[in-house]
């Protein structure tokens, strides 16, 4: 039967051909559209690092100057609050972590000296937020306390360098300072770069990484947003350290409940004591945000997404209500053969069931060519947003072009609930009369 | 006219009549608030700089290495920058204006009184910054070439004298014209005095979206911290062909130092606004999608209700109804139920606008979009209708009565 009524379904499309295709193109349209739009919130939104973001968390201090109006508490900590976050008596896994730029004098020749984007990280870092290791692995916990000079390469640092061999073990000329390179990186891109969402959520990862502190020791060039709610006293680079500017970025790895609470009666405390000083004076609500709240916070999210999400859904809800109406012009104009049919003893249901049928297939087919126009539609925002920063993760998965058919079938069925309900309720006598 | 059979005869046929007010309240409420971002967008890209952007290019210099003398590369730089052939002039600056990067700072009539901080972008470049910008001096005098200060980093800044854009005075002194407050004294946000000794009626911060997208204050000011943009204004026509020469050039002068992002300011420009201008391309097509998809729901029913109707237009026209007077009906059917549409369509605009206001920052609606809609829509449905509806003014009597 049901392949009876598959059959019935396209005979019936060619004997409509244009108001059929119509409602394909209605459902393929809405469908299209909308999946793009929900495919970049579901890339742009989604959760970067789902076995742990409910165990990292990033700190938020109760920065700013109360004389300032409309001073939002930056998001990040300041040199003397993330020293003191180190020191605390914890185990749990924690890394400072900021970004720099130096040049890198390659070890051939043949390539210029060029700037390389770095981020200082303690080696927690690594295991933290589960990051790939190609060659080597991280630097050991001595090392950051020792300073010493070591450093671990991303995989495209190591092709461009070195040709992709494994070049753990030799030196790097960074900075004018000499590294020894421990690790390479395995290709490792989060999307959003929830580790570091105020220097572009959507930037490239960093191409060499060191131990953190030798960004203050050996003064490496900072890059990446600083921002100040009082001027350092002095004009050196100690005076900076010591001032009111927020750059570092911190988290803390606390696997439970337990943990979680006595870390933030840690920060409780640890922020009384720095009132006592005069410090930490705009109050925040909340002080230890996990991934996916820090997300939130920040707006990992753009704003224009959320805004084209609410467009496209509204899109969606007119190419549906057209489909409805052209189902019911559809099936209204078929009630003489409706009345044929039960005349002939088909009863309601299984009227209803051809009908669900036949709105099924419309509902593939439009899934089908929607799902077309969704990868040329995905393909046109890359267009459209290339030049910027690294697109090669935008694109529509398995999942998404499952979700692609599956919303559409069910969107061809909703729309045909009611024309369906109409259509059953036709009275045969009435149809077969007029013949 | 037929106002009366029309509306009890779409009484008695709601449903075709409802769906099309419906998806037109939709179209209404999406495109008339898509257009009001769309234009909201333009405007901002369209905000001019204040510079001479067609005839101007800049590129990044980094020095590394103990070798390295900022200060003799940089005058030698700018030396045989000027010296080139299609080079109006040139100058050393820290931050491109609209690039999106650079720093800013709050400042105040009054030493200390953070609360009346005015937010501004600062920019630090020497006497032939106004000039290589093409920046328009409309008060005061431009710096002398002996006031550049050369700062080495980690040493204390001097009081000073600034040059601030019309804006900026405009934010200090709300009371008085800018012209008049050339020689005022402010202060940055470390106390340091700042005279104003010249105003420019425009220039840019490097963030276009800023709040105070036009606050700027020039310091005479040289930055030997060994990274530093060079801004080249070129003869007109010699841009592009000047634009690799600069490298080049640049290049062969000092080799421990990276020469970066050379590239015209128009090209700045574009990439600042790849997200705006995504933004609005993809809000034009959901437009047109919208507008189109409509228009063609209104066909399909319209063919359909026709067809339906054949025997009823039939008998009006045996009884004498002439073409127009069918036409007509169809038209003003459809004009009843888009005026529905619309009407309910503009409330829901007006509450959409109020949910993105609230939820995404942006500018609430001006009134004029929500009429301008709502007529752009009517006249769509009356072009939607009158294809269908001129052929059926156009069946003949006979036909139309004969049995299916």
């Amino acid at each position: 039967m049901f392949f009876y009524y598959i059959k019935l379904a396209l005979l019936s499309y060619r004997r409509n051909p244009v108001l059929s295709s119509l409602m394909v193109l209605a459902i393929a349209v809405g469908i299209g559209a909308f999946m793009v739009v929900y495919t970049l919130t579901y890339i742009m939104g989604g959760d970067p690092i789902p076995q742990k973001s409910d165990q990292l968390y990033h700190i938020q201090f109760d920065y700013g100057d109360p004389a300032i109006s409309a001073f939002e508490p930056p998001p990040q900590l300041t040199y003397r609050d993330a020293m003191a976050m180190l020191e605390a008596p914890f185990d749990y896994p924690r890394t400072a972590t900021s970004r720099f730029s130096e040049a890198i004098e390659p070890p051939s020749r043949n390539i210029a000296p060029f700037f390389a984007n770095g981020r200082g990280a303690l080696s927690d870092f690594f295991t933290m937020f589960d990051v790939p290791f190609l060659y080597g692995g991280p630097w050991g916990a001595e090392s950051d306390s020792n300073g010493e000079q070591v450093v671990v390469l991303s995989r495209d640092m190591n092709d461009r360098l070195f040709g992709g061999e494994n070049s753990v073990g030799k030196n790097l000329d960074l900075g004018g300072l000499v590294f020894t390179i421990v690790g390479v990186l395995d290709e490792w891109q989060p999307i959003p770069k929830f580790y570091d969402l105020n220097n572009g959520q959507f930037n490239v990862s960093e191409e060499v990484y060191v131990p953190w502190h030798l960004i203050a020791s050996q003064e490496l060039r900072r890059s990446g947003n600083t921002n100040c709610w009082a001027p350092p006293e002095g004009d050196d680079f100690q005076a900076f350290l010591n001032a009111e500017c927020a750059w570092i970025q911190y988290w803390v790895q606390l696997p439970d409940q337990n943990a979680f609470n006595e870390y933030q009666s840690f920060l409780n405390s640890y922020v009384e004591e720095q009132r006592a000083f005069g410090r930490m004076r705009v109050p925040v609500d909340k002080r230890l945000f996990n991934v996916i709240e820090w997300m939130e916070e920040q707006e990992a999210l753009p704003n224009e997404i959320k805004v084209l999400t609410v467009l496209a859904g509204l899109l969606l809800a007119v190419c549906l209500l057209n489909t409805v109406g052209l189902l019911l012009a559809k099936f209204l104009g078929k009630s003489a053969e409706l009345g044929v049919r039960q005349a002939l003893g088909a009863n309601k249901s299984s009227l209803m069931i051809q009908h669900t049928i036949e709105t099924g297939v419309l509902g593939t087919i439009g899934g089908l060519l929607g799902l077309g126009f969704a990868v040329l539609g995905m393909e046109g925002v890359k267009i459209l947003l290339s030049g910027d920063i690294p697109l090669d993760w935008l694109g529509i998965d398995m999942t998404m072009a499952m979700t692609t058919v599956g919303l559409a079938i069910i969107s061809g069925v909703f729309a045909g609930l009611y024309p369906i309900w109409r259509t059953s309720r036709i009275n045969p006598a009435i149809h077969l009369k007029t013949q | 006219m037929e106002f009366g059979p029309i509306l009890r005869s779409l009484l008695r046929n709601k449903t075709g009549a409802l769906l099309i007010a419906l998806q037109i309240m939709v179209t209404l409420t999406v495109i008339v608030n898509a257009i009001y971002i769309i234009q909201e967008r333009s405007q901002h890209m369209t905000k001019p700089s204040g510079l001479d952007e067609a005839n101007i290019t800049h590129i990044l210099s980094i020095g590394y290495g103990e070798s390295f003398n900022a200060e003799a590369t940089t005058d030698n730089d700018l030396r045989v920058l000027r010296g080139m052939t299609g080079v109006a002039d040139a100058t050393v600056i820290n931050a491109i204006p609209v690039s999106s990067s650079g720093s800013s700072n709050g400042y105040m009539v009054e030493p200390g009184r953070l609360e009346l901080a005015v937010m501004a972008a600062q920019y630090r470049s020497d006497d032939h910054a106004i000039s290589t910008m093409g920046l328009e001096l409309i008060a005061g005098e431009n710096f002398s070439p002996n006031e550049i200060v050369r700062h080495e980093p980690g040493t204390a800044r001097t009081d000073t004298s600034v040059i601030v854009t019309r804006a900026m005075a405009e934010a200090l002194y709300p009371d008085d014209a800018a012209e008049t407050t050339i020689g005022r004294i402010f202060y940055a946000a470390d106390d340091t005095a700042l005279q104003i000794k010249g105003i420019v009626e425009r220039l840019q911060v490097p963030w276009p979206s800023a709040d105070f997208a036009e606050n700027s204050v020039i310091y005479p000011e040289i930055e030997l911290d060994g990274g530093n943009y060079y801004l080249v204004r070129h003869e007109p026509g010699y841009r592009d062909e000047n634009l690799p020469r600069v490298e080049e050039t640049l290049a062969a002068q000092n080799d421990t130092r990276v020469l970066r992002e050379n590239q015209t300011f128009e090209q700045t420009r574009t990439i600042t606004f790849i997200p705006d201008n995504a933004m609005t391309s993809i809000l034009s097509i959901v437009v047109s999608i919208l507008m189109f998809i409509t228009g063609l729901g209104i066909v399909g029913l319209a063919v359909f209700t026709i067809n339906r109707r054949r025997r009823q237009i039939g008998t009006r026209r045996a009884l004498g109804a002439g073409h127009i007077q069918i036409l007509r009906y169809f038209l003003v059917e459809n004009f009843v139920i888009s005026t529905v549409g619309v009407i309910f369509g503009a409330i829901m605009t007006v509450a959409l606008n109020m949910f993105l206001v609230n939820n995404f920052d942006l500018a609430p609606l001006q009134w004029y979009f929500v009429p301008a809609g709502m007529a752009v829509l009517l006249v769509l449905g009356q072009l939607a209708v009158v294809g269908p509806a001129w052929r059926a003014s156009r069946m003949s009597p006979a036909t139309a009565t004969r049995n299916i």
